[in-house]
């Protein structure tokens, strides 16, 4: 008897299991099927499996180039792709080196203005990106940085900060305080003892937030839409979007484009994993 | 090794005041303990030691070195700390080359000195584990080696032993014993345990309320203690305490401290009749006497069996009708139970002034 409600248990687990990641492969599927697909419009098919397939649009997005003024050729497509990675990493890099001192300044240390500080970084997060697109196009216009990868990164890394510290300062706080003490009075100096000891323990979180940052960069449209007109600089949202215009929507290639933006971050997911070991903090200090 | 001087040491925390003023004397090679119960102010005080906490007035002296102002890197000691505190993300032998890495020992005796203190502590066989793959033991074996291998000229524990379990507590107790008497290096060890004062400290203080109660050998602190609260605080069961009046019936009689017979009136000063005192009694110091023979009467309600020891709780009975409560510790082979009335002897009284709390022997 009990063998069986243990059977019984396992099959209605596994087809709750079997569900959930059909409902959430289902539309990923679907656009994979798109992309290989001869047709250009979405037409409703419930089975997501290419009708007459073909690389073909895979070929139009990755191919796409572009005749300069000057009679050359370059490559559009890659150089919309390296605008998107070289945009995001730095980003992800300069949002991390300004959050890490300043998350654990929060953390560490007291000092006038600490709670107004972390109140008006909290006040920060409520406004909507599209709200400082104007006054960011009107700087970036007067330091000649529009249509640039150096002024999106400004833009993005600025606002990548505050989020970063939230989570950075709750990493540092939840460090142990006797780790650097000790540290310390084993001969370092404060700054040694952050380096060699609070950096490695907050690993995982420093990772989770540079992956976070990376993505809010990779994925943002609004701002990158507002402060780029010149398709050399695009980030590969602006493209994508480009494919859907009000007269001729190419999903298809739509689709496509949308299976090679996913490439770089799966990369990266992959990479980042590593360093996203559950509990490295543990058995330092007796709990 | 140093010995380590601190006067007039105070500490605050904005309004509040940790440390009220406190010296602290401990000689070359020694092994002092901090004793007192939480927020005594003795985890404050070893801080100051270490560096890790600024004084808000107050110095201290290692040997003839002032090193008030000194960060802790600079004042050559290491620390056990009470969570051990190993660095979580790197192996024991990493952890253990920690500080003589930073001191840019050559590779060659830093190895030697890891070996060293690995063979001492026993731990030679962890040396390439992480801190999570060990066990409470072994963490703490660690944390002391780490404080060893740097060879410093004064350790500072802080409560080292409180995560153990007790059997594992008595077992290290001996080995931290052991190894300052082989190392020979001044060490200053923060408890709340009386147990661990009593058998570590060549040298113990007293504290509460941010103040050194009392400063001694544990031996002479428990047969003499200065006050109530040292009194109270040191030895277990803790000494029964009463409130009393003095009084003689007749110049030429006995003195009484309330009921209890006051043995050696001329070593106690200033005494007159009608004095507030308070009366102190060890369980200890209270031996079973045959019937009527007894200074005190104690109506029995509770018999803990200890092995060799009984301790029973009851209540004394005065001529008024019941008393206080009161505990005294007798051997085994005694047959008592509930609802028994013991006479009982007393060997030794402490007597403490009723207002400063302070003791009256000379």
């Amino acid at each position: 008897m009990t063998r069986r409600a243990d059977l019984l248990e396992a099959i209605a687990a596994h087809a709750v299991v079997i569900l959930a990641v059909c409902f959430s492969l289902y539309p990923i599927l679907w656009v994979v099927s798109l992309a290989f697909s001869g047709s250009t419009s979405l037409e409703p098919q419930v089975l997501p499996i290419p009708i007459e397939p073909t690389l073909e649009p895979m070929r139009e997005v990755v191919g796409a180039t572009r005749i300069e003024p000057d009679g050359s050729e370059i490559w559009l497509f890659g150089r919309q792709l390296l605008n998107s990675v070289v945009v995001s990493i730095a980003t992800a890099v300069v949002g991390i080196s300004v959050a890490i001192p300043t998350a654990y300044a929060f953390a560490r240390f007291e000092f006038v203005g600490r709670r107004e500080g972390m109140r008006l970084l909290l006040a920060t997060q409520m406004f909507p990106a599209v709200a400082s697109a104007v006054p960011l196009f009107m700087i970036l216009e007067a330091l000649e940085l529009l249509n640039t990868r150096t002024g999106l990164v400004l833009c993005y890394a600025s606002t990548s900060v505050p989020f970063a510290v939230f989570q950075l300062r709750s990493a540092f706080e939840a460090i142990p305080i006797d780790l650097e003490e000790a540290a310390m009075v084993d001969g370092a100096t404060r700054f040694e003892a952050f380096v060699r000891v609070v950096l490695p323990v907050a690993r995982p979180a420093i990772a989770v937030t540079f992956l976070f940052a990376f993505m809010t960069a990779y994925n943002e449209f609004i701002l990158a839409a507002t402060l780029l007109d010149d398709e050399r600089a695009f980030t590969l949202p602006v493209v994508l979007q480009r494919f859907i215009g009000e007269y001729d929507a190419r999903w298809d290639l739509f689709a496509a484009g949308a299976i090679v933006v996913s490439l770089p971050v799966m990369l990266l997911f992959y990479q980042v994993q590593r360093h996203m070991v559950a509990g490295l903090g543990a058995g330092g200090v007796k709990g | 090794m140093v010995s380590v001087q601190a006067k007039q040491l105070i500490k605050r925390f904005g309004e509040t005041t940790v440390l009220a003023g406190v010296d602290l004397d401990i000689p070359d090679g020694e092994f002092a303990v901090l004793v007192g119960p939480s927020g005594c102010g003795k985890s404050t005080l070893l801080r100051l030691l270490a560096g890790l906490e600024r004084v808000s007035a107050g110095t201290i002296q290692f040997g003839d070195r002032d090193v008030t102002t000194l960060e802790p890197r600079e004042r050559d000691i290491a620390m056990v700390f009470q969570s051990y505190a190993l660095y979580p993300h790197m192996s024991v032998r990493k952890n253990l080359e920690f500080g003589l890495r930073l001191r840019k020992t050559d590779a060659a005796t830093m190895t030697a000195r890891v070996e060293e203190v690995a063979k001492m502590l026993d731990i030679s066989h962890l040396l390439e584990r992480l801190p999570r793959a060990l066990s409470g033991g072994q963490r703490q074996r660690v944390a002391m080696g780490r404080a060893i291998v740097r060879r410093p000229a004064l350790f500072l524990f802080d409560e080292p032993l409180s995560n153990l379990d007790p059997a594992l507590r008595a077992q290290v107790r001996v080995e931290i014993r052991k190894l300052h008497d082989q190392l020979g290096v001044t060490s200053v060890y923060v408890t709340h345990d009386q147990v661990e004062a009593m058998t570590l400290a060549d040298v113990l203080f007293v504290l509460d309320g941010g103040e050194v109660q009392q400063r001694g050998r544990p031996i002479d602190i428990y047969r003499e203690p200065a006050n109530c609260f040292v009194a109270k605080f040191l030895g277990s069961p803790a000494m029964n305490l009463s409130p009393v009046e003095l009084r003689r019936e007749s110049p030429d009689q006995r003195w009484f401290a309330g009921q209890f017979p006051v043995a050696t009136p001329t070593a106690f000063a200033g005494l007159e009749t009608g004095r507030r005192v308070v009366a102190g009694v060890r369980p200890h110091d209270l031996v079973l006497a045959s019937e009527g023979a007894g200074d005190l009467e104690l109506d029995v309600e509770v018999v803990e069996t200890l092995g060799p020891e009984l301790t029973v709780h009851g209540t004394l009975r005065t001529q008024a009708g019941p008393g206080q409560a009161y505990v005294a510790v007798l051997p085994a082979e005694h047959r008592v139970t509930r609802g028994d009335t013991l006479a009982l002897k007393l060997e030794h009284l402490h007597l403490f002034d009723a207002d400063t709390k302070r003791t009256l022997r000379c």
